[in-house]
């Protein structure tokens, strides 16, 4: 091959021809269309996009409506609760099933099924397992507790909370195999060393496990915070965002206002608050992992 | 002898050698099954149901297992469940399903392998810049982007098509599998480029004769983690096609959330069973490369 090839807008060409797509995906659907919709939520669109600038109407209207309120609300009531709950039960399931168990493959099999199913199953399944007249409340009832009551999806203060049952069914068996793999990455002489300084072994999971496994940690956090903003499919299986609007969701908002309010100022307003509240999570966590290398 | 000796004291390398009933284990054990039967219990559920008459329904317990099985409710579901629009069941929306994922498996993965490939050896001026706006990309919520593409569609005239929703699902596939193939292909020894360089291979020639040969795992892989979520879609569905090109899991909803006549439990979750048989399938079937698929998704770039 030449080894002193001209620098030239031809050098690679095979290449640059086969990477077009990516690059008008980065540039065109990623790049503008970000840009495009934080501009047009500041215009006055409705039914359709019409260029004419109101500031920040749009967004009075959007923390003005009771709505966006509750959407808001419950995004991180779903949000904290999962995170935290999720976590728990994942890195606790891990630790389980890094004792050197029989039946493994097995346990992890069951533990991970529901991360297959999409969350329209998933949010079908768990409405009707919650539901009063069929589900759990009324099992219970029919083996005599007359008086048990348990359906939060009929009851608009704890409704959410029915909703986080199912996301949690859904995704805690990925966090448990992402947990499962960072402890199986931990040199085995920790533990020897931890046992020879006669450390229960809750002190070292807790002391010195957990604080090893940072960087799985913030991965994983990253990916499942990024999931929970976009919650969606599960809202309209599962309760379709009611009793009332009790379990809406900012992603739910955008939609309704942008393919069936045909106000799509307000649909561009919500996604941009969307945009910012990913950026907020994801900025920190790139300048951390990023930062320092060169590489990508 | 040593060894065997050595073994029987210290048992299986792990934290802690312990005998095989001691309490430990006992607690092990028992939180585990005790977790493992609450994640089976929404599918024994549905199982059940979807084999029961109504009547029985009506009356028994939702845990109960079936007294008289009858197949009814999944042919229902098959061939005659309603939704708003018609009655021929979910058929219709598996088949658009089969359509929609198909061709959108087969172009997401060949753009995304040919945009690794490329990443990992032939990188040119601004590949790296491109590259990481991507994977911005991947965390950016959909939400921003979904009415740009509309009119991105619209104007190239495929808006409400079943190639529009290929180009979108190919898009977001995108980041990814992208970063998947390019740090597969980086993996590889360079040696084996080189010489077929050397040799007077090209771009295409290297690709089809040597990468792509070399790589059928990530290519499973790939396979597994873009079946299952484009089949799992339901957004994109619902706003790049028409109501006649609607994929399964939109139709499922249009089915169970449709507010006129009595509900029909049976048939529902026969319905909604055999919308979540395609991925589970493919799980039990593909075992630990479905792990392996989800856990490229957690290794950063």
């Amino acid at each position: 091959m030449a080894a002193s090839r001209p620098k030239s807008l031809f050098r690679n060409l095979n290449a640059k021809i086969a990477a077009i797509p990516m690059i008008l995906t980065a540039l065109v659907v990623f790049t503008g269309g970000t840009i495009w919709t934080v501009a047009y939520s500041f215009t006055k669109s409705g039914l359709l996009p019409k260029w004419k600038f109101i500031g920040l109407d749009q967004y009075e209207r959007l923390w003005g409506s009771r709505r966006w309120m509750i959407s808001i609300e419950n995004l991180f009531i779903y949000g904290a609760c999962m995170l935290v709950l999720s976590f728990v039960i994942g890195f606790i399931l891990a630790a389980l099933m890094d004792q050197k168990i029989r039946f493994e493959n097995t346990f992890r099999t069951i533990i991970l099924y529901p991360f297959a199913l999409s969350f329209i199953v998933t949010g079908l399944v768990w409405q009707w397992l919650l539901n009063p007249d069929l589900g759990v409340q009324s099992v219970i009832r029919a083996l005599g507790w007359e008086s048990f009551d348990f359906d939060p999806l009929y009851t608009a203060e704890i409704a959410i909370y029915g909703v986080l049952i199912a996301g949690l069914w859904q995704g805690t068996g990925l966090i448990m195999v992402l947990m499962l793999a960072g402890l199986r990455g931990i040199d085995q002489d920790i533990w020897k060393a931890a046992k020879v300084d006669g450390i229960p072994a809750w002190k070292t999971y807790i002391f010195i496990i957990i604080p090893m496994m940072r960087p799985v940690f913030i991965t994983t956090l990253v990916i499942v915070a990024s999931g929970i903003v976009k919650v969606y499919d599960l809202i309209v299986a599962q309760t379709g965002g009611g009793p009332g609007i009790a379990t809406e969701m900012p992603a739910k908002y955008v939609y309704d206002y942008m393919f069936g309010g045909q106000n799509l100022g307000q649909g561009f307003a919500a996604s941009t608050m969307m945009l910012l509240a990913v950026l907020i999570v994801v900025i920190p966590w790139a300048m951390l992992e990023f930062g320092g290398k060169k590489r990508g | 002898m040593a060894d065997t000796a050595q073994n029987a004291l210290s048992g299986p390398q792990g934290p802690k050698p312990r005998k095989r009933l001691s309490r430990n284990n006992i607690l092990i054990y028992g939180t585990l099954i005790v977790v493992a039967l609450y994640y089976l219990l929404p599918l024994y559920v549905m199982v059940v149901t979807s084999l029961k008459g109504m009547p029985e329904i009506r009356l028994g317990n939702i845990f109960a297992p079936p007294v008289e099985i009858t197949f009814e409710p999944w042919v229902k579901a098959w061939s005659q469940a309603c939704t708003g629009l018609n009655c021929d069941g979910l058929s219709r929306g598996f088949w658009n399903s089969v359509q929609i994922t198909v061709p959108s498996v087969l172009v997401s993965i060949l753009i995304a392998s040919v945009n690794g490939y490329a990443l990992a050896n032939w990188r040119f001026k601004g590949a790296d810049m491109f590259f990481t706006i991507l994977i911005f990309g991947a965390f950016i919520p959909y939400q921003v982007m979904l009415y740009p593409l509309v009119i991105i569609l619209r104007e190239i005239g495929l808006y409400g098509s079943l190639w529009g929703l290929v180009i979108v699902h190919s898009i977001f596939g995108m980041p990814i599998l992208t970063l998947l193939f390019r740090n597969y292909f980086t993996a590889l020894p360079e040696e084996l480029f080189k010489a077929a360089r050397v040799d007077g291979a090209g771009f295409w020639q290297i690709y089809w004769q040597i990468m792509v040969p070399m790589s059928l795992p990530i290519f499973v892989v790939a396979m597994i983690l873009q079946v299952t979520g484009i089949w799992n879609d339901f957004l994109f569905g619902v706003i790049y096609t028409k109501p006649d090109l609607y994929p399964m899991t939109v139709q499922l909803n249009n089915i169970v959330n449709s507010v006129q006549g009595v509900k029909e439990y049976n048939v529902n979750m026969a319905a909604t069973l055999l919308t979540g048989l395609v991925p589970l399938v493919i799980y039990f079937v593909s075992g630990k490369l479905f792990v392996r698929g989800i856990a490229a998704g957690a290794v950063k770039g």
